[in-house]
């Protein structure tokens, strides 16, 4: 992608330094993190295991930086995961044998369509009764991880179907097969943003909807599709997620995703505040968080303590985008220089 | 115009009491043994917690804030209550004591970041919910029992009021938070200011008023809030375990809007609000007393129940902004008629 380099250079440029940062203090303390081997056919590694591990976040950040870009939030992303498991598991039932209760291409289609719904059902409460995307994607936020317990009867659901192993364990050329499902819906969404007015809409209306609707531009369906499409993604992603487990857990599946979703958008250099959004700096903010998370593995830490890490990281990425904290900052070190 | 705008928060209040008698009255000829004093004691008894949550949130929510982290936050009180009464055996009050200063710490540290860095309180927030939530873990992955007699005299004992019914020390918490929550807001600067706030912001701070303070004061109130729930849960539970209160935010935010507090602040009442949980009370014991739906479903529910409340303040805000809009150019009519 030419004119995206060129277009988001001086923007990719942080998140790939941080990136670099990240990796190279696991050089120095992370034994053999560089170290990748063929093992049966396909490639194997501390790397390659970071990108598999990012790709459901990759995924979710995709819907989520056009969102922001709106100056929406949807924090049900995570919940909707689970409904997408809970669907896809349903549909091709707890066999032993592994006889696929429906065909999987339907059990797919079912699964993705159910997550879909979900996002239309955000957008239609974001765009035509205008709530706070905040207040409107937290009712599935939390009713959502209900009905992902309704639909499995609180059970978890096992599959045996052996080709839907294909999204979270499958492998195709040496790399994991689910990051070509992030090539794939990154081209397309970039195609579809990037070489059409649509992106330029996302934006205007993240920017300032009355001047977008005044321009002729329908905010209100712009603002509906990014929900859509965002609940679309994150079918894709409970996909991936529940073929990695080969089960779907209610309670379990897609657990704490918002919260690195929207922090791979934000340190991607997506503002909260709406208008420009980086596709690329998205992908590469998902590679941080993953990243980040398998460093503090490596440290033999619980995994639930990764949140403190990630909490603080929220906080400092926001302070750093905030107007009024850079002022002071850049205030404080002009008086420092002039004492000087 | 003042009038009716009081009238209209009565409205709120009245359709709120109306939907809590309707659901009471339903359950009592549906079910034998639903209808009885001791049910109806019952609904703060189980509630407590939520209630206190609540209070809290009704500030954060009527100076157009949001918190998302109070589920955490009591959870994290739960961690610390019973890790410090089980593992460090200190006093029980000075206990309760900590766990109410770290909740009110957070609460002001989070304040303090949106408002002195003008950040959106639902990232700061919902940060702080992935912290304490975190901080959870750090404490202890398992769950911690309390054997201690002061928290287990205050889970077990029963104060009778009328004949045979009795409420529990945390109902009493909670009832005294809800009145003083009622009187702060009704009766102090500071809760005059906290309306003025979510009313206009950029009016309370032009008249003068310590917008910044009363702020980061609500939040820290809301953490205050969030800790003492912390305590009371338990009372409730008699353990402390890492994932106490999850998806709570959710319930204390539906008991704040499903009792007519706008989300977009300056209106509201906290009677709105205990309204609210005995609603969220009532549908639980509902769907218990049902007997064959599984208690998911109240998540559901209280989801569905936040859907309806937010779509009729909606509708009520756009018909008054569309009677404002017409309002105005028919007077800017009259005046190009008159020139």
């Amino acid at each position: 992608m030419p004119s995206a380099r060129s277009l988001s250079r001086s923007r990719l440029i942080w998140p790939l330094i941080a990136l670099g940062c990240l990796l190279l203090f696991n050089v120095f303390f992370t034994p053999n993190f560089f170290h990748i081997e063929v093992k049966e056919g396909h490639l194997y590694g501390n790397l390659i295991d970071i990108i598999k591990n990012a790709a459901p976040i990759m995924l979710l950040a995709i819907g989520l930086t056009l969102v922001i870009a709106t100056k929406g939030i949807d924090i049900s992303v995570g919940s909707v995961v689970a409904i997408s498991a809970g669907t896809v598991a349903i549909l091709l039932g707890g066999d032993l044998g592994g006889v696929p209760r429906f065909p999987v291409a339907l059990a797919l289609i079912g699964a993705v369509l159910a997550s879909t719904a979900a996002g239309v059902w955000n957008g239609i409460l974001v765009s035509r009764i205008g709530l706070q995307p905040i207040i409107a994607t937290l009712i599935l936020f939390v009713a959502g991880r209900g009905i992902a317990m309704v639909l499995t009867n609180a059970m978890v659901i096992w599959i045996y179907v052996k080709p839907f192993a294909i999204f979270g364990q499958g492998y195709w050329l040496g790399l994991p097969f689910s990051i070509y499902m992030v090539a794939g819906l990154l081209l397309l969404t970039w195609l579809v943003t990037r070489r059409t007015a649509i992106g330029l809409f996302i934006e205007s209306v993240g920017i300032n909807p009355t001047a977008a609707r005044f321009s002729g531009i329908s905010a209100k369906n712009i603002l509906l599709g990014v929900y859509v499409f965002s609940g679309f993604c994150a079918g894709l992603s409970g996909l991936v997620v529940c073929s990695t487990v080969m089960s779907a857990d209610g309670n379990n599946a897609g657990n704490l995703y918002e919260l690195d979703a929207i922090l791979a958008v934000v340190l991607g250099g997506t503002s909260l505040n709406g208008g420009k959004f980086y596709l690329l700096g998205s992908m590469i903010g998902a590679l941080i968080i993953q990243t980040l998370t398998t460093t503090i593995y490596a440290f033999n830490v619980a995994p639930e303590i990764s949140q403190v890490v990630k909490a603080f990281v929220v906080y400092g990425v926001s302070l750093l985008q905030s107007e009024r904290f850079r002022r002071s900052v850049s205030g404080m070190f002009v008086k420092g220089r002039a004492t000087a | 115009m003042t009038r009716r705008l009081l009238d209209n928060r009565n409205l709120s209040i009245l359709v709120i009491l109306g939907l809590f008698v309707i659901m009471f009255g339903y359950g009592s000829f549906a079910y034998t043994g639903f209808f009885a004093v001791q049910n109806f004691l019952n609904l703060f008894i189980d509630n407590a917690y939520l209630l206190i949550l609540a209070v809290g949130m009704t500030f954060v929510i009527l100076s157009g804030g949001i918190d998302l982290s109070v589920g955490s936050m009591l959870g994290l009180g739960t961690m610390i209550a019973s890790s410090l009464v089980t593992k460090q055996h200190l006093n029980p009050m000075l206990v309760i004591v900590i766990v109410v200063l770290v909740g009110t710490a957070l609460g002001f540290f989070m304040g303090c970041l949106i408002t002195l860095f003008e950040l959106p309180p639902f990232i700061i927030t919902l940060a702080g919910y992935y912290l304490a939530r975190g901080l959870c873990y750090v404490v202890s992955i398992d769950t911690i029992a309390i054997s201690d007699p002061v928290f287990q005299s205050a889970a077990h004992s029963e104060i009778h009021i009328i004949g045979n019914s009795f409420v529990s020390p945390s109902a009493i918490i909670a009832v005294v938070v809800v009145l003083v929550g009622a009187y702060v807001l009704r009766f102090t600067r500071f809760g005059r200011t906290v309306y003025a706030i979510g009313g206009n912001e950029q009016s309370a701070l032009l008249m003068g008023l310590p917008v910044g303070r009363t702020k980061i004061g609500i939040y820290a109130l809301s953490g205050f809030c969030s800790g003492l729930a912390g305590v009371v849960f338990t009372f409730y539970t008699l353990s402390g375990y890492a994932l106490d209160g999850k998806g709570m935010e959710l319930d204390a935010i539906a008991a704040v809007v499903i009792g007519g507090t706008l989300l977009t602040g300056g209106s509201g009442s906290i009677l709105g609000t205990v309204l609210g949980v005995l609603v969220y009370g009532t549908i639980q014991v509902l769907i218990v007393f049902q007997g064959t739906l599984n208690s998911w479903w109240t998540r559901i529910a209280i989801g569905f129940l936040v859907f309806v409340f937010c779509a009729l303040q909606r509708l009520f805000e756009t018909r008054k902004e569309a009677t404002a809009v017409r309002g105005a150019s028919r007077t800017s009519a009259a005046v190009a008629g008159g020139g």
